[in-house]
């Protein structure tokens, strides 16, 4: 108990007002949701097809069909993953930022929510930067591994996945944001109340 | 912060200083060549540029953890540590996962872009590469933890249970 009021340092750290701060936040998670939303879409419809000429019989020429999919590389089938899980768990969020008030969670949510947005920000994290590794070895090639690049060949492929790259780091970035406020914001409300056996008085 | 909640989190960035130098040093420690066919493979850790990250990474987390070993608890910088450890625990992640996608690729190969796995060539390189990535895997999951313990501090769980 000595060590609980101890805590109670820096508990004015935030300059902006609390209602302030939670539309600022709705803002950032509506932005961040239409931005892995957009990253996962624009990956799983991402596909091109390429038809080239390998040898010429007589006047016939020989074609074979070759087909860039996001499913032939194991790192573009976890960002599409990872962002999907992501929108959803924006949008999950988003609800319960409306409705928020009219649910009593009892202090559950306040755990639950600084929790699973850190669990969604690694996992995007894991996605977004495999596939942009991924991404510039398809672009660049490996000449010590003899591995031919392929964008110059799948040059729309390529190009729709760096920009659903460029989504998903923006919408990662803004994650991060909203994370590091909740967990703040985590410190600062548990460090304002001051716990009286079993009832829960807030004190500013 | 009493000495029972000092304890843990002082093991726990011990074990993450540990986990990154190891990370680090194994990585940078790792080159293999092969003879195939007058074609002269070598194979190092400088080849690819996602192994340079991975590298580069630990390198800056293990620096990290030696400054917060000597830091002194219950000072001021409480919320920035909380930020710092993060953006290391995401930094870490984000270079385990690069590895694990381009090392995936040089174990099986890509049929369809026509890429041949390399291991076959250069077995010593995949092995301490392995090791790189499984020193690499404990370090991020320490970083977690550390930030989960963080967390369990502020939040003061028992309080919720009653």
């Amino acid at each position: 108990m000595a060590s609980e009021a101890g805590e109670k340092q820096e508990s004015g750290r935030g300059k902006v007002t609390g209602s302030k701060l939670d539309l600022a936040l709705v803002l950032l998670r509506l932005l961040a949701f239409f931005a892995t939303l957009s990253a996962t879409v624009v990956m799983a419809l991402n596909k091109q097809t390429k038809t080239i000429v390998v040898a010429t019989i007589g006047t016939v020429p020989i074609t074979t069909t070759l087909t860039a999919k996001f499913q032939h590389t194991p790192a573009f089938v976890f960002f599409v993953i990872a962002n999907g899980n992501a929108s959803l768990h924006n949008l999950l969020m988003l609800v319960v930022g409306f409705m928020g008030p009219k649910w009593n969670f009892k202090g559950l949510a306040h755990l639950a929510i600084p929790v699973l947005d850190l669990m969604n920000v690694a996992i995007v994290s894991g996605g977004a930067s495999a596939a942009v590794f991924m991404g510039q070895l398809g672009r660049d090639g490996n000449s010590h591994a003899r591995w031919n690049k392929i964008c110059d060949k799948f040059d729309s492929y390529c190009d729709r996945s760096g920009g659903a790259m460029i989504a998903s780091l923006v919408g990662l970035m803004l994650m991060t944001v909203i994370c590091s406020v909740n967990i703040i914001r985590l410190r600062n409300h548990n460090s304002n109340k001051i716990v009286l056996d079993s009832s829960v008085n807030v004190v500013p | 912060m009493s000495l029972s909640k000092r304890i843990p989190i002082f093991l726990l960035r011990l074990l993450a200083l540990g986990a990154t130098v190891s990370a680090t040093l194994v990585m940078i420690t790792s080159h293999d060549s092969a003879q195939l066919f007058n074609m002269k493979f070598e194979a190092k850790y400088t080849n690819s540029p996602t192994f340079k990250y991975f590298v580069l990474m630990n390198a800056i987390a293990s620096g990290y953890s030696l400054i917060l070993l000597f830091l002194p608890s219950k000072s001021s910088y409480g919320h920035l540590i909380l930020i710092l450890d993060l953006v290391m625990a995401l930094l870490l992640d984000s270079s385990i996962s690069a590895c694990l996608a381009i090392g995936q690729v040089g174990k099986n190969g890509n049929s369809h872009a026509g890429w041949l796995p390399i291991c076959g060539q250069v077995p010593k390189f995949c092995d301490h590469v392995t090791g790189a990535l499984v020193a690499g895997f404990v370090a991020a999951i320490v970083y977690f933890l550390i930030l989960l313990y963080s967390l369990h501090n502020i939040m003061n769980l028992f309080f919720l249970k009653t």
